[in-house]
């Protein structure tokens, strides 16, 4: 294959990563005075990669000898990435002009960039180096972002938090790969893919290396997901981070996150699914009921949010734990849904700052919000009742979706304890709906001008009200196609 | 006419006014409200009018597969037709009783009722096993916001439990529909209460649904959030929760759990008469001992929907029509007996029966109202409710003779609650001051009670009128679901031969007063 056409297919990384390069460069030499332009640059170097995602990107196959997969797949990922890099780009200036201090740096969107390239990388993945080298250029800017107001020491201890447990992470899903490749010769998927086929799991004559290999794997995607038992980084995180970056960690690094271990599971270890659905459907019900039950106590909406991610990826894992072109539609349509509330969430979590402009975060603080800005508590109330999965707002259909696909592979149980837990979940949801409906007014929220955060956060409650079940049919055309690149 | 979307129309009046009710002031808001729901009403009539009777099974019928996986099917048959007419009568009522109590943001409140009358009809009319489940279940988000908003002291517990117990017993069900869907290859509830399910499924199924309709119906033991949610909702709140929520979960038996699951059904019989008759007993003890009177309405609620769920699972022409008739005429008479609360809490703003005494002298009218509800609940013959259990029990005598038995207690025991509760407040000397100085019914209030009256009485006196939408749809299911029909214990068994008649005759005289 030329190296033209390996490079077309990589043309979306090749657009970011140029990009970045280029706008780092206008920072450098710009200052603070070019953030505003360096944003708008990435807006649209963000929508360039997805423009390029056109053609041989996202159906040209295997590239640069089977290192990287520029599948229906791929792309479907890398269009939610790419949306969700550019909300939390453009959620980013009017944030950090508020807060004292800090103002938003140039940097800010080419770490985006950059951490998007890296993402990219992740779902297109077909060999354990690419894997780790997508994940990594991914988690550097990510550390970098979370520790992003310098002067704010929450902000640094997140940033620090983050770094030393995703290095951890790193070094067991290293240990994981180094596993794996002593056992099969290989880092290639498709090469894994063989050796588990031709090695038993079970019996005598199974192969402990590989098991393990696979276990640590797992573990170290566990922890990138924040999958419960590898979630505690991510309150502290959340919570420190500033609101855009966490708003941007919560969506498009858990797609990336979630494309890159449904490949693992399914093109790699697809012959294993017996030995890795343990695992998943393990993580998948520890992540929803501790998300759910460890949310009720708290009191800052970031914190309850970064509860209600793990809860998220726990329903999320259910679909994959099915191992079927069903399961892993579903585990796509869930993330399409799931971004969308929650950035629509964070962007409403944006809007709460005291009369001075300071952000607040605390829950109490959105007490009788139906009353001072009633079309604000009604956006957050219909993402609160849509993360909670109660019809008809579109959050029911993710949660259909995974459930859907569960129970046509047959696992009843996890259907059954997976939903039943969710009721667990509606209740601090309902928690917020109450403080916002049911209490006294709190001072109200001063008015924000911003017409772009306005306009996003109608859009996103618009996408989950009930007319987003017009969207069904085509969501379920691109999801199939989408699943059935990986089979 | 054939082609004209009237459900679909019934549908999205409501839905807009909600929506256009959020822009406009407390007053217009109110008269909005009432006019959708008025022209929800008459095109209920109209819908009436146009039911064939002994037509086909399903009428109205609307597809439009614009979900993918699922299907906008709309469409009714006899028991969606009476259950989606009690709907759109109660809801003008509902508006009109909320005219004056609800001063507090208005416009969200006749917003969420709009809501709610859009959920309660597409419910009925659903014809897709999850555009069912879509409307089922949202029903919980308006009901959770007036409980919450517009309730009483302790309302927020009230709407917490009101909206997780009922949360929790859906979910189940939505697995069940999954696996239903998947198994039948298709999510036209028509087309789904024609497949036969294997049997050992069928059990597993059976008792997702029952989760879902127990908790909704509701039955003893998942009652408990009843009583809590009755006595914090405002009064509209409670009329259509007993009105028309509590009949999701009958609805849900007679158009899933019966047709859909026989074989389950017909095995698993005895659990819902013990729960029942658990229910019919215990319900009306406690309610005799009640103090506050919203609370003694919502557990007569539970022992009236018990006799519901016997007479559902009577399999036979009886038991069902009986069934039938009990949940319209329990949602005409305990929406009534919510509104009679509501109007003396109008008045004095206590719920407890010892503040009142003597109505019978300072409000007549009043009085007069209550005690024609009430006599309606106790199952006077003449009003509604006697029909509806006649002939549920008739149906439960057919099939088990203790658990009539023991569920005509009820009746016995709900005459001495309801009649205890009206001596206390209506005869007897006036209580206080206050008491004396309470005006009797306005208009307004008139206006809210006498179109009740009259449906009730109608109900009693002729109720051929609700008996012939539904009877070919009876016959229909009882063809489905007579093979798997349980064993009767009510049978007549073959005598002793004549010669040792008389020699016995004494003894045979003894055995049957032992019966």
């Amino acid at each position: 294959m030329s190296y033209a056409a390996n490079l077309a297919m990589t043309l979306p990384e090749l657009v970011l990563g140029l990009g970045a390069i280029a706008l780092m460069l206008v920072a450098a030499w710009g200052g603070q005075q070019s953030t505003r332009a360096v944003s708008i640059a990435s807006v649209f170097v963000l929508a360039g990669a997805c423009v390029a995602l056109a053609g041989p990107a996202s159906s040209g196959g295997a590239a640069f000898d089977g290192l990287y997969r520029a599948d229906a797949f791929a792309a479907f990922a890398k269009v939610l990435i790419y949306v969700a890099s550019a909300v939390a780009i453009i959620m980013a200036p009017d944030f950090f002009r508020r807060t004292a201090g800090d103002d938003l740096k140039p940097e800010y969107p080419v770490l985006i960039l950059l951490s998007a390239c890296g993402m990219g990388i992740m779902v297109s993945a077909a060999d354990l180096l690419t894997l780790y080298v997508g994940l990594e250029l991914q988690s550097l800017a990510a550390y970098v972002l979370a520790s992003f107001m310098r002067r704010d020491t929450r902000s640094a201890e997140a940033g620090l938090k983050y770094f030393v447990l995703g290095a951890l992470a790193s070094g067991i899903l290293l240990y994981g790969i180094s596993l794996v490749y002593g056992f099969t010769g290989t880092t290639l998927f498709d090469g894994i893919a063989g050796a588990y086929a031709a090695t038993p799991m079970s019996g005598e004559a199974k192969s402990l290396g590989l098991l393990f290999g696979l276990v640590f794997i797992f573990a170290g995607l566990a922890f990138k997901l924040a999958a419960v038992p590898f979630h505690m980084w991510t309150p502290d995180v959340y919570q420190g981070a500033p609101t855009p970056v966490t708003a941007f960690f919560a969506s498009a690094p858990k797609v990336a996150a979630i494309g890159l271990a449904t490949r693992v599971a399914i093109e790699a270890m697809g012959s294993a699914t017996d030995q890795w659905r343990q695992i998943v459907i393990f993580a998948a019900l520890a992540s929803i009921v501790l998300g759910a039950v460890a949310a009720i106590g708290q009191s800052n909406v970031k914190r309850l949010l970064a509860y209600s991610s793990i809860n998220n990826v726990g329903f999320a894992l259910v679909g994959l734990a099915c191992g079927t072109p069903e399961g892993v539609s579903g585990v796509l349509t869930y993330m399409v849904i799931y971004i969308v509330m929650t950035l629509g969430s964070f962007l409403v979590v944006l809007q709460m700052r005291d009369e001075t402009g300071e952000p607040v975060e605390s829950i109490a603080s959105l007490s009788g919000l139906s009353r001072t800005r009633p079309g604000l508590a009604a956006a957050l109330a219909i993402f609160m009742f849509s993360l909670a999965g109660i019809p008809p707002l579109f959050g029911f259909w993710a949660k259909f979706a995974v459930f859907d696909a569960a129970v046509k592979a047959g696992l009843f149980p996890l259907a059954a304890v997976g939903i039943a837990a969710s009721v667990i979940g509606a209740y601090y949801y309902l928690r917020i709906v109450k403080t916002m409906y049911f209490d006294d007014p709190a001072p109200a929220f001063p008015r924000s001008e911003n017409k772009v955060e306005g306009g996003l956060i109608a859009l996103s409650a618009v996408f989950v009200s009930p007319l987003g079940y017009l969207l069904i049919p085509a969501l379920g055309v691109w999801t199939t196609a989408a699943a059935k690149a990986l089979f | 006419m054939e082609n004209f979307p009237i459900l679909s129309i019934m549908l999205v009046v409501p839905a807009l006014a909600a929506a256009a009710c959020l822009f406009l002031s407390d007053e217009n808001a109110r008269r909005l409200a009432l006019a959708a729901t008025l022209v929800d009403f008459v095109l209920g009539c109209v819908l009436w009018a146009g039911y064939q009777i002994g037509g086909p099974q399903w009428q109205f019928v609307e597809y439009a597969p614009v979900f993918g996986r699922f299907a906008w099917a709309l469409g009714i048959d006899g028991f969606a037709l009476l259950l989606i007419m009690l709907s759109v009568f109660l809801m003008p009522i509902c508006i009109g009783a909320s005219w004056r109590s609800i001063t507090t943001r208005v416009p969200e409140y006749m917003a969420a009722f709009l809501f709610t009358e859009v959920l309660m009809i597409g419910t009925f009319a659903a014809q897709d096993l999850f555009l069912f489940y879509v409307f089922f279940e949202a029903g919980l988000i308006p009901m959770y916001l007036i409980i919450g908003i517009w309730g009483g002291a302790n309302r927020i517990y009230a709407s917490y439990k009101f909206f997780l117990y009922t949360l929790l017993g859906s979910v189940l069900m939505l697995i069940a529909m999954l696996y239903m869907a998947n198994k039948a290859g298709t999510t036209s509830i028509p087309a789904l209460m024609a497949y036969d399910f294997p049997p050992q499924a069928q059990t597993w199924l059976w008792l997702a649904f029952f989760a879902s309709f127990a908790v909704k119906m509701p039955m003893w033991p998942v009652h408990t959030w009843l009583p809590d949610a009755h006595v914090q909702a405002p009064t509209a709140g409670s009329v259509i929760l007993a009105g028309v929520l509590l009949k999701l979960g009958g609805y849900g038996f007679l158009r899933f759990s019966l047709p859909m699951l026989p074989e389950a059904s017909g095995q698993l019989t005895w659990l819902v008469f013990a729960l029942s008759a658990v229910a019919v007993i215990y319900t009306s003890l406690v309610a005799l001992v009640q103090s506050d009177m919203k609370k003694l309405i919502a557990y007569s609620s539970v022992a009236h929907m018990a006799i519901v769920t016997i007479g559902l699972f009577a399999f036979n022409r009886q038991g069902i029509e009986g069934a039938m008739m009990v949940m319209l005429g329990h949602g005409l008479v305990s929406g009534a007996l919510f509104l009679c609360v509501g109007v003396i809490y109008d008045r004095l703003h206590t719920r407890e029966i010892s503040r009142y005494g003597g109505l019978a002298i300072t409000m007549p009218r009043y009085a007069l109202f209550f005690l024609l509800f009430t006599m309606a609940s106790v199952g006077l013959p003449g009003t509604s409710n006697f029909v509806g259990e006649l002939l549920a029990l008739m149906g439960t005598y057919e099939r088990s003779t203790l658990i009539a038995l023991l569920c005509t207690t009820g009746i016995i025991l709900g005459a001495a609650y309801m009649l205890y509760l009206y001596r206390r407040i209506a005869f007897g000397e006036v209580k206080s001051e206050e008491v004396a100085a309470m005006p009797d019914l306005s208009s307004r209030e008139l206006w809210l009670l006498a179109p009740i009256a009259v449906v009730v009485l109608w109900m009693g006196v002729y109720p051929e009128s609700f008996l012939a939408p539904m009877r070919k749809d009876v016959a229909v299911l009882l063809a489905r679901i007579d093979r798997a029909a349980p064993p009767s214990d009510s049978q007549p068994t073959p005598g002793k031969p004549i010669a040792a008649a008389a020699a016995t005759l004494h003894h045979a005289a003894a055995t049957e007063g032992a019966h």
